[in-house]
């Protein structure tokens, strides 16, 4: 019975090529001959096409050299509907156009699982992968960007990779630039984003809402309007992705809202206005970070419990931890703070007397900004010197004590 | 006046104060690049130097040197020289012995540093400059001081006020009026405010490296403006640079009214 | 060739100089003499510059002295104390003001004839009181300049050199110099000078030759004369 299964499978598929001078000149015509199975081989040329509605399952569409679908701004270019097991791979896709009533995108999965999109190219278009209720596909080594760089209302762009209700994804290797977000998670759990590079995006370079269970490691993502928005998920696990250069005063590096139980390790954030914004967040282990010249390293606002920075690195930020509202069992410990001043005189390694990471300036500048203008004056800094020997303003709990005398070297992985 | 600016920087050599000065400098250099572990919090270290000891050693430099060169002073009115040529090329003579300490007193120890470790470069020469600017500025303001008067003891005492003012009291008074009219927008006063001391100057306009990215996270529209463009650097430097043509003025106009 | 007209200055209530009016005639010796605190300095340092007059004028070659600089290419001034960078050495300084003065200078003969050759390399601030006044004289004469002014020139000065001094007055003279000097010395002044001013609490008390002062004050000396000038006008002043 299974044999009969392979065999059929076998001796019934076939390749279809397409080109301009072939019997088959269209990629539209090749989906209606296409049969499950089939592999679609695109010859190098511009296809002025749109709106290629694949819904056989198990067809693989390739590129053989520079193949380019040209939607010509008409339409969404490929959508695959209900087909589940196919395979997009090399080819460029360009011109999907502007709608404000739908999400029109190159690349449409719906409600079609194990989908493969690999090496895939788009430019110039509104949404740029769109997956809907389509369970464990992979996205792999595609580059994606809207073509304009140049500062456009936010709404008229869509976002690069954007993955609804769709479980069990890996994103890997891919470059997403000058999109809103680069890559939108909403309902998706047990994902993996790996390896890719966002940047330049119009607001978040990842944006998550409603996903639990994720992960995301070796990711860069740099220079996004709004940085990376981690929201109401439960169960990530970020690990050694780097965050930089998101600046504007409503920019982080990260930014968590409403997370909980997750971890947070060899990440690096540098030259950040936020590096990390926490916001109502439970239960969050922050291990062997590196929080470089960011403006604030860690940005508490009220609602966060049990918070756990252990072993990071904060080195050259302008203010090291602003925090408003109560303590909440949120804690710093064996953390290298580089404007830490204290001795070691018994040599083991921790300052002598705690660091309070959050100075009277951080207050000042809270509450009225314009103080700023005085930031790093010598003034301040005789203030926040008798701060720090008698805290008056600042929450007198929130301190390391324990801090690193030299900056804390990384274990492996 | 080019002739007493090379008279006033050969007599600092002879005096060894130059020497003095820039050995000072090495040693804080190597010492703060040694041991303070990483290079941003040297900048910060370096920073406060700039921001307070170079004006302060300017200060004292220029008065000291101003009265125990009054004798040489009368002698150069007595020749067909400008009278304002005495002055500023005493004042300038004495800037640029002390701006080519700094410059080469922190400068070889960064230079050190720079040929181990990756760091950035220009924050550093930034630094040096407004150092030197600073430096030739206050040197400047505390000549015009004493050329006012002949009293050596309250020519001092009123040189390391001013210092005082534009050094720490201005500040004070600076974050206490922000404090007490919080309630009305001070974004322009604010910035207008640190334009009217040298040193805030200064320190704004390293800000803008140094700390940008805390900068960017501000709310108002001037701020963000001036903060985050080039406008800032530019409108920073330029005033600044009124305030080295200040002494000039101040010198020149006291020691016009001035008999010697 | 130096014209002070009603010239006045105060330092603070003290009249130093009151409606100052005098005629330098180009190349004679002029001395100007006055008790401590008479004005002598200060009306020097109106010609040079160097005090600005409340009111009146100072005419160099019949042009106002005031705001300008280059007129001073043509005067030396010798200043009474020696105002010198007390770390430079003799010979250092002697080079050091032909060119901040931008003029060629010649001091060959001059150091030889005040014995300043002994000490060129010594500093400044190694020398005796004297050697220092013999440097003074020596910048002041190294020059070619058509006016000469000398505040004090024999102070501290021994005898020998005082008498290479007033050589030296005489030759330049003979070259069409014109000099305008102080002293106390009265018995110098008798000798050297042409013209006498005398200055009283900066009141031009006379101006003339010596043999008109002698004659106006029926006395036998120059000292003589100079006393009975102070008691006369201290007289005046007990009376009002």
């Amino acid at each position: 019975m299974l044999l009969y299964f392979v065999m059929t499978l076998s001796s019934h598929s076939k390749t279809i090529e397409v080109c301009s001078d072939c019997e088959v000149r269209s990629i539209k015509q090749a989906v209606d001959l296409a049969d499950s199975g089939d592999t679609i081989m695109i010859q190098e040329g511009r296809y002025q096409e749109s709106n290629i509605i694949l819904k056989v399952p198990r067809v693989v569409l390739i590129g053989k050299g520079k193949v380019i679908i040209d939607a010509n701004k008409e339409n969404q270019a490929i959508i695959v509907f209900r087909a589940p097991n196919v395979v997009i791979k090399n080819i460029v896709i360009k011109n999907v156009p502007f709608s404000s009533t739908e999400e029109l995108a190159a690349i449409n999965i719906l409600y079609s699982s194990r989908y493969t999109i690999e090496n895939v190219v788009i430019d110039s278009t509104f949404f740029g992968i769109l997956i809907e209720q389509s369970d464990s596909g992979v996205i792999r080594g595609c580059t994606i960007s809207s073509g304009s760089s140049i500062d456009v209302y936010e709404a008229t762009i869509g976002n690069g990779i954007h993955l609804w209700k769709s479980n069990y994804a890996l994103i890997e290797n891919n470059d997403i630039t000058n999109m809103r977000d680069g890559i939108y998670f909403e309902f998706v759990s047990n994902s993996v984003i790996r390896g890719n590079y966002s940047y330049g995006n119009k607001r978040y370079g990842l944006h998550f809402m409603f996903s639990n269970d994720d992960v995301y490691e070796n990711n860069r993502f740099e220079g996004n309007g709004a940085g990376v928005a981690v929201m109401f998920s439960k169960n990530i696990s970020m690990h050694s992705n780097v965050f930089s250069n998101n600046w504007g005063m409503n920019s982080y590096g990260l930014l968590l809202k409403e997370i909980y139980d997750s971890e947070i390790k060899h990440n690096v954030f540098v030259h950040n206005t936020t590096a990390i914004h926490i916001e109502g967040s439970t239960r969050i282990i922050y291990e062997e970070n590196d929080l470089i010249e960011n403006g604030w390293a860690v940005n508490f606002i009220g609602g966060s419990y049990d918070n756990f920075f252990y072993h990071n690195n904060f080195m050259g930020n302008t203010f090291d931890v602003a925090y408003f509202g109560r303590v909440n069992n949120n804690r710093f410990e064996e953390n290298y703070w580089n404007k830490y001043t204290g001795y070691d005189l018994d040599r083991d390694g921790f300052g002598d007397v705690p660091y309070r990471p959050v100075d009277l300036f951080t207050y000042m500048v809270n509450e009225i900004p314009e103080t700023i203008v005085l930031l790093r004056s010598f003034f301040v800094q005789i203030l926040n010197f008798a701060e720090q020997v008698v805290p008056v303003l600042t929450p007198a709990d929130i301190y390391d004590p324990k801090p690193l005398m030299q900056k804390w070297k990384w274990s492996d992985s | 006046m080019l002739k007493i600016i090379g008279y006033v920087i050969k007599d600092l050599l002879r005096n060894r104060w130059t020497l003095f000065y820039f050995l000072f400098y090495l040693l804080v250099g190597f010492a703060i690049l040694i041991f303070s572990g990483d290079f941003s919090k040297s900048m910060v270290s370096f920073l406060q130097i700039i921001l307070i000891l170079t004006p302060l050693i300017g200060t004292l430099f220029g008065v000291m040197y101003y009265y125990n060169s009054r004798d040489f002073i009368e002698l150069l009115l007595a020749q067909p020289i400008r009278r304002r040529d005495v002055f500023i090329g005493q004042w300038l003579g004495v800037s640029i012995s002390l701006g080519t300490s700094l410059v080469l007193g922190l400068g070889i120890p960064f230079l050190w540093y720079f040929a181990q470790y990756e760091v950035a470069g220009d924050q550093f020469v930034l630094l040096l400059l407004l150092g030197f600017a600073l430096g030739t500025i206050f040197t400047g303001l505390s000549m015009a001081v004493s050329v006012s008067t002949d009293n050596k003891i309250r020519g001092f005492g009123y040189a390391l006020v001013l210092w005082l003012l534009m050094a720490v009291v201005y500040d004070g008074f600076l974050l206490l009026a922000l404090i007490a009219f919080r309630d009305y927008p001070l974004e322009k006063f604010a910035l207008i405010a640190t334009m009217f001391n040298p040193i805030d100057l200064a320190r704004i306009t390293i800000l803008l490296k140094l700390d940008i990215s805390a900068l960017m996270g501000y709310t108002g529209a001037v701020f963000r403006e001036f903060l985050g463009s080039t406008l800032g650097m530019i409108t920073a430097s330029f005033v600044l640079m009124l305030w080295v043509l200040l002494p000039f003025a101040l010198i020149t106009f006291i020691a016009k009214k001035r008999d010697f | 060739m130096v014209r002070f007209i009603e010239v006045n200055k105060k330092f603070g209530k003290l009249q130093v100089l009151d409606n100052v009016s005098i005629d330098v005639e180009e190349g004679i010796r002029t001395a100007i003499l006055g008790p401590n605190g008479s004005g002598k300095t200060t009306l020097i340092k109106t010609l040079l510059g160097m005090v600005i007059p409340d009111s009146g004028e100072v005419l160099f070659k019949g042009e106002s002295v005031l705001g300008k600089y280059k007129y001073r290419r043509e005067i030396v001034y010798m200043p009474q104390i020696a105002l010198f960078p007390q770390n430079l050495t003799v010979k250092e300084l002697l080079d050091l003001i032909p060119k901040l003065r931008m003029q060629p200078a010649k001091y060959d003969g001059l150091i030889e004839r005040f014995g300043v050759n002994e000490f060129m390399h010594k500093k400044m601030n190694a020398l005796s009181g004297g050697m220092r006044q013999k440097v003074n004289l020596v910048l002041a004469f190294m020059f070619d300049v058509p006016l000469i002014i000398l505040d004090e020139p024999t102070n501290g000065l021994d005898p020998v050199a005082v008498l290479e001094l007033k050589k030296l007055l005489r030759e330049e003279e003979e070259k069409g110099r014109t000099i305008i000097f102080t002293s106390h010395i009265m018995d110098f002044v008798q000798q050297m000078a042409d013209r006498i001013v005398f200055l009283l609490e900066g009141v031009v008390k006379f101006k003339g030759t010596v043999e008109e002062i002698l004659q106006e004050t029926d006395s036998t000396s120059l000292e003589e004369a100079v006393a009975s000038l102070i008691l006369k006008s201290q007289k005046v002043h007990n009376y009002a």
